[in-house]
């Protein structure tokens, strides 16, 4: 609680939480809280920076942008949307937190999370570690022959990358082929056990997208444009997301 | 077993959240699954997400944590498979962090463990009670 009263100063038209909710199907019901707190009570991330989704949302909705536009809370709600479940008016308070990282300068944005978007953006397989597609197709060929000699029941094992008519296009989060390689190979073996028709591409087969945790729109779209341009310009009928 | 946020709240709610316990209640035994509450579209994130795993703020991710740890010590269980790259490297740290001492899995390694497909280099995540069991073509351990 404020130890003084605040003075609220509504500038019409100009505050965050209309920016937003232009955006958003139906507004968000960003303007439809019941002040209940069932967000909050339930929010593993409540208190931490000293905030909670009711709190950041009454800030919203009270016109106080500097309060909720510089909180690094923002990036310490992971946007489960366990808030929007359990919300009777259904309010998307993540989308506004999604919205307040996006105001941030993105030099500004976490470095961990802005260095692996950037990786993401290097080469063609948008891979938050960076890895370049001969390097990803390298590693894949090579356990695959290691594990086709070692175990003979799986000789016939594949693990195919740009597979033409391919009926499932899967990706792969970087770090097993980057760190723990041989932890490509359950998966792998239970794909050639129920006869999967599926295939990696040598463009987007990482899983990851930083740049969407980033809130940069421009380079998570590209990073999304990639994988599935390659998806289909292989005719693969499902797209197969691990992470 | 955790209920990844992405895979049952966000995307198919409920219903995968079932096809995810008739998976793991198949490999291990009905009587072996202990469920956490809340659960399945209702779960607690295990702070995994939404890119908290690099931004930096570690504290605040295991304290963000602490509920889901709780979740799972309170089970007993000596596994917690997460099927989601997120909650098992942000799990497996909660267990570490906190001194549960359970294991996290991936659910592909329990799948091809049960089959008795799981070679002797593809168990970096299962504890010394499953490393030596049921090996396939242990003769190539490295």
């Amino acid at each position: 609680m404020s130890e003084t009263a605040i003075k609220l100063d509504y500038k019409k038209g100009s505050i965050f939480i209309d920016k937003v909710q232009a955006l958003l199907p139906d507004g968000g019901n960003l303007n439809l809280c019941l002040t209940c707190g069932a967000c909050s009570s339930g929010c593993p991330a409540t208190e931490l920076s000293n905030m909670d989704p009711r709190k950041f949302l009454r800030y919203a909705a009270f016109g106080m942008d500097e309060e909720i536009l510089k909180s690094d809370w923002v990036w310490m709600c992971t946007m489960c949307q366990r808030c929007v479940y359990v919300c009777p008016m259904k309010i998307d308070i993540p989308q506004l937190i999604y919205h307040a990282r996006a105001s941030w300068p993105r030099e500004d944005r976490p470095k961990g999370i802005l260095g692996s978007c950037d990786m993401a953006l290097r080469n063609d397989s948008c891979s938050a570690m960076g890895t370049p597609p001969e390097d990803f197709q390298f590693v894949v060929e090579d356990v695959l022959e290691e594990y086709r000699e070692a175990q003979p029941e799986f000789k016939d094992m594949e693990a195919p990358i740009d597979k033409q008519g391919a009926e499932l296009f899967i990706n792969q989060n970087s770090r097993e082929p980057v760190t723990e390689p041989d932890e490509l190979v359950p998966l792998w073996k239970i794909l050639h056990i129920v006869g999967a028709d599926w295939t990696y591409g040598s463009k987007g087969w990482a899983g990851e997208n930083y740049c969407m945790f980033l809130a940069d729109d421009e380079s998570w779209e590209k990073v999304t444009r990639t994988t599935t341009a390659q998806a289909e310009q292989l005719g693969c009928k499902t797209f197969l997301n691990t992470e | 077993m955790q209920d990844p946020c992405q895979i049952v709240r966000k995307s198919y709610g409920d219903p995968i959240a079932e096809d995810l316990r008739f998976v793991v209640k198949s490999i291990v035994g009905e009587e072996n699954l202990i469920e956490m509450y809340p659960n399945k579209s209702n779960n607690y994130c295990c702070g995994g997400g939404g890119g908290f795993l690099q931004s930096g703020y570690k504290d605040a991710r295991l304290s963000y944590g602490r509920l889901k740890d709780n979740q799972i010590q309170t089970t007993g269980a000596d596994y917690c498979v997460a099927a989601c790259h997120n909650c098992h490297a942000q799990i497996h740290e909660l267990s570490e962090h906190y001194g549960g001492g359970y294991q996290v899995v991936h659910l592909w390694t329990m799948i091809c463990l049960s089959l008795g497909i799981l070679g002797p280099n593809e168990r970096e995540y299962l504890g010394d009670d499953l490393k030596e069991v049921n090996i396939f073509h242990p003769e190539t351990a490295m």
